[in-house]
C-alpha cells in the first residue's frame, strides 16, 4: 500500500474532461481539496457537478486530464478509491425490495466489515430506525431514504464522502437533520464533497466550487464569493413589487433582478447605473434599503455572466 | 369536419408509442428478427422424414447380391453408409456414441443361402432413442430391398422373387424397442426446461440493477465484475438442481423412463449445462438495456435451442447449415448426453466430446460476460 500523507489532499485533479459524443460535459476543472473540510459543488443542472463526483470516485473515465483521490490515481486505482470512498447518488439507488437491514448487510459484507451485526445494530439505532428495520427500503419516505444511503454509505468509515444532491426533494427539518450529521461525521474527520442547488447548504461548507457549463466559474469561501462577484444589491418590498420587477427587466444598470420570497432584489455591477435604473421606475407602495448581496444573488449573477444556459440532465 | 376529441387523444398516445417503438432498437429488431427466423427454422431447417441417416454395415462377403442390396439403400437415400467392418462389436459401439443411425449385418454365407432359399436374415439395428428419426428409413427398409433382388433373381433363380422375400428382415430398435416417444422427449425436456428458465433468470440479473437505478451503487463498491457474475449465478445453481430432481423424478415415476447410466455422470453434466445456461444469460444482461430486451433475447435463443437442437425434430434431418447452427448451442450436446446416458448407458468416455463441446460454451460465454460488464457508468 502506498503511504499516505495525512495533510496531503484528499481530492488533487487537474484538467479534468469528460466528453459524451460530441459533448462537453466538464471541461478541463482542477480541484485543490484539502482534508477534514467540507465543500460544497454548486452551478445549475448539467453544470458538470454530477459527473465530477463520478470521475472523482472512478465510476466515469476521464477524457483528458489526471489526478489522484485520497492519494490514488483516479484512473488506475479505482478499486483502492472505492475502498475508501463513500458516494451517495443523487437518485436513491438502494435495494428497495430489500429491508434497511438487508441493504446495510449487503453493503457491510461488501465491504467486509469485522463485527458486522453489531456495527448494523449501531448504525440503525443511530439512525433511530430499530423498530423498523425489517421494512422494505422501498417504503421510506424521501427524508428516511436518504439518511439510510447516508448511513449505507458511510458504515465502512471512508475517508472521503462524496454526496451528489443528497438533499434534494427532502422536507426542511430533513434536511437539517441530513446536515446535523454530516458535520458530526466530519468531526471524526471525514472529508465531505457535496453537490447541492440549495443556498443555506452552500452556506455551511467550508468552501464552495461554482460549476457553470462545465467549467469552473469561482472558488472560496461563501464571502470571497459574494466579494469576488462585485455586487451591490437593492432590496424592494411592498404591495408593488410585483409591477417593478417587469420594469426593471433588462434595464441598463440593473443586471439582475430576481425575487426572494416577496421582496424584489435588484443587482448590479455598476452602483450608480444601479441606483439611476431604480430611480427611474415609479416607487409606489415599494421601499428600497440598501442589502449586502447575498450567495444567491452572486451565483444569479455567476451564472448570467456565464452565458447561455446549456443545462441538460443526466 | 370536427375531428372527434377522443381520436385526437388517440392519437396522441398512438404517436408516442411510435417514437418510443422507435427508440428501443432491439425490441424493433426482435419484432422483425423472430419472424424472420422462424420462417427460416420451420421452413428449411425441419424435416420430420429425415434421410442421409448415418450407417455402418457389418458384411462378411462381397458378392454382386450383398452389393445390389447395399446400394439399393444408399440410392433410396435414407441410408448413407459411413464405414464397413466385419467386427460386429465396433459397429455397435458406435451405434451406442450416435455416431451411427443404423447398423446393417448381413450373416456369414448370406448369398449362398439365399441362393438355396433359406430365407437368411438381414439385421438392421436402430438408434431408436429417438424413434421419430429411425421409423421412416425402418418401414421403407423391406421395400427397397425386395425392389432391389427383384431386377437381380432372374434367370434360374426367377423363382425365389415369388412372395414371401427371399429373405427375412430383422430390426431391433435398440435402447428403445418400443418406439416410446416419451423416451426421447422427456430426458430432452431436461435440458429445454433448464434452456428456458435458466437463460432468463440470470439475463434479468443486470437488467434488473440498471433499471432500478441502483447499478450506479453496485459500481461504486468494491467488487470484481467477476465476483458479481458469480455471486449472481449460483444461486441460481440450486434452482437448477431442484428443477433437475423434479425432471428425473418424473421421467421415472410419471413416463417410466429407464435410467440405465450412471446418475452421478449426468448430475456432472447437468451441473455444466446449469452453468453454461446462467453464464449465457448473464452475458444476455451485459448486451440488453432493459428487462424487456433480456427476455427477449432469451426467446430469440431459445427459439433455435428448441428446434435446432435435436429436441423437436430429429437433428440428422436437418440441412447441413441448420446442423452447424445446432452444433454451436448447448442443448444440442445435452440432449445427446442425458439421451446417451439415460436410454443408453453412455460412459464418460462416450459423451466426453459434448461435454468438451458446453464447457468451450461456458468459457466463452463467460469471457464475453467479462467483457461486455461495464465497470463505468460509461
Amino acid at each position: 500500500m502506498i503511504a499516505t500523507d495525512p495533510n496531503a489532499l484528499a481530492i488533487d485533479v487537474r484538467g479534468l474532461v469528460k466528453k459524451f459524443g460530441d459533448k462537453t460535459a466538464v471541461d478541463g476543472v482542477d480541484l485543490q481539496m484539502p482534508r477534514g473540510q467540507v465543500w460544497g459543488f454548486l452551478g445549475p443542472n448539467g453544470s458538470g457537478k454530477t459527473t465530477m463526483i463520478r470521475m472523482i470516485c472512478g465510476l466515469l473515465r476521464t477524457t483528458a486530464g489526471e489526478g489522484t483521490c485520497l492519494g490514488f490515481d483516479i484512473a488506475r486505482e479505482v478499486n483502492e478509491i472505492k475502498l475508501r470512498t463513500g458516494y451517495m447518488t443523487q437518485k436513491f439507488s438502494f435495494w428497495t425490495d430489500l429491508t434497511i437491514r438487508e441493504n446495510l448487510e449487503f453493503v457491510a459484507r461488501l465491504h467486509q466489515l469485522d463485527d458486522m451485526s453489531a456495527t448494523i445494530d449501531r448504525v440503525i439505532g443511530n439512525l433511530g430506525l430499530m423498530d423498523r428495520q425489517k421494512q422494505l427500503a422501498g417504503d421510506l419516505s424521501g427524508g428516511w431514504k436518504q439518511r439510510l444511503a447516508l448511513a449505507a454509505v458511510t458504515m465502512h468509515t471512508p475517508k472521503l464522502l462524496l454526496l451528489d444532491e443528497p438533499t434534494a426533494g427532502v422536507d426542511p427539518q430533513a434536511r437539517r437533520d441530513f446536515w446535523d450529521e454530516i458535520h458530526r461525521l466530519t468531526t471524526e474527520g471525514m472529508t465531505v464533497l457535496v453537490s447541492t442547488h440549495y443556498m443555506d447548504e452552500a452556506e455551511r461548507c467550508d468552501r464552495i466550487v461554482y460549476l457553470a457549463n462545465g467549467k469552473k466559474l469561482t472558488e472560496g469561501s461563501v464571502a470571497d464569493v459574494i466579494r469576488e462577484s462585485g455586487l451591490f444589491t437593492a432590496r424592494a418590498e411592498g404591495d408593488g413589487v410585483r409591477r417593478l420587477a417587469s420594469e426593471l427587466q433588462g434595464k441598463p444598470g440593473a443586471d439582475h433582478v430576481a425575487y426572494f420570497g416577496s421582496a424584489l432584489h435588484v443587482s448590479g455591477a455598476d452602483e450608480a447605473a444601479m441606483r439611476a435604473a431604480i430611480r427611474d421606475v415609479s416607487s409606489e407602495g415599494v421601499t428600497w434599503t440598501d442589502v449586502r448581496p447575498s450567495l444567491e444573488d452572486a451565483f444569479i449573477a455567476l451564472m448570467s455572466r456565464a452565458g447561455e444556459d446549456h443545462r441538460t440532465h443526466s | 369536419m370536427q375531428i372527434p376529441s377522443s381520436v385526437l387523444r388517440i392519437w396522441a398516445v398512438f404517436v408516442k408509442e411510435l417514437v418510443q417503438m422507435r427508440r428501443d432498437r432491439l425490441t424493433f429488431g426482435m419484432m422483425l428478427g423472430i419472424p424472420i427466423l422462424q420462417l427460416l427454422l420451420f421452413g428449411y431447417a425441419i424435416n420430420s422424414d429425415p434421410k442421409d441417416l448415418p450407417t455402418a454395415v457389418v458384411v462378411e462377403e462381397q458378392t454382386p447380391l450383398v452389393r445390389t442390396l447395399l446400394q439399393a439403400m444408399e440410392t433410396s437415400g435414407y441410408y448413407r453408409f459411413v464405414m464397413q467392418t466385419d467386427d460386429p462389436r465396433e459397429s455397435s459401439d458406435l451405434l451406442a456414441r450416435g455416431e451411427v443411425a443404423f447398423v446393417v449385418s448381413f450373416p456369414a454365407g448370406f448369398t449362398e443361402r439365399l441362393v438355396r432359399g433359406e430365407r437368411p436374415q438381414i439385421l438392421i439395428e436402430a438408434d431408436a432413442s429417438d424413434p421419430s428419426a429411425s421409423s421412416n428409413a425402418i418401414a421403407q427398409a423391406n421395400t427397397i430391398l425386395n425392389r432391389a433382388l427383384r431386377h437381380d433373381l432372374a434367370g434360374p433363380l426367377a423363382g425365389l422373387s415369388a412372395t414371401p422375400a427371399p429373405f427375412e428382415l430383422v430390426t431391433h430398435q435398440n435402447y428403445n424397442p418400443e418406439g416410446i416417444t416419451q423416451y426421447n422427449i422427456v430426458p430432452g425436456l431436461l435440458g429445454v426446461i433448464l434452456t428456458m428458465t435458466l437463460v432468463m433468470i440470470t439475463g434479468m440479473a443486470m437488467t434488473r440493477e440498471v433499471e432500478r437505478g441502483t447499478m450506479e451503487n453496485l459500481l461504486a463498491m468494491p467488487a470484481h465484475p467477476a465476483e458479481v457474475m458469480l455471486g449472481k449465478i449460483l444461486p441460481y445453481v440450486a434452482v437448477g438442481a431442484i428443477q433437475t430432481a423434479v425432471i428425473l423424478v418424473a421421467a421415472r415415476f410419471l413416463f417410466a423412463v429407464p435410467f440405465v447410466g450412471s446418475l452421478g455422470l449426468l448430475l456432472f453434466a447437468v451441473t455444466i449445462f446449469v452453468i453454461a445456461n446462467l453464464a449465457l444469460g448473464f452475458t444476455f444482461s451485459t448486451i440488453a438495456q432493459s428487462q424487456l430486451q433480456a427476455m427477449q433475447l432469451t426467446f430469440f435463443f431459445f427459439l433455435p435451442s428448441l428446434l435446432l437442437s435435436g429436441f423437436m425434430f430429429p437433428f440428422r434431418g436437418m440441412p447441413p447449415w441448420a446442423q452447424t447452427i445446432g452444433e454451436v448451442l448447448p442443448l444440442t450436446h445435452f440432449l445427446r448426453i442425458v439421451r446417451g446416458v439415460m436410454l443408453k448407458g453412455a460412459s464418460l468416455a462416450d459423451v466426453q466430446i459434448p461435454l468438451f463441446a458446453i464447457s468451450l460454451f461456458t468459457v466463452v460465454v463467460m469471457i464475453v460476460a467479462m467483457l461486455r460488464y461495464r465497470r463505468t457508468l460509461d
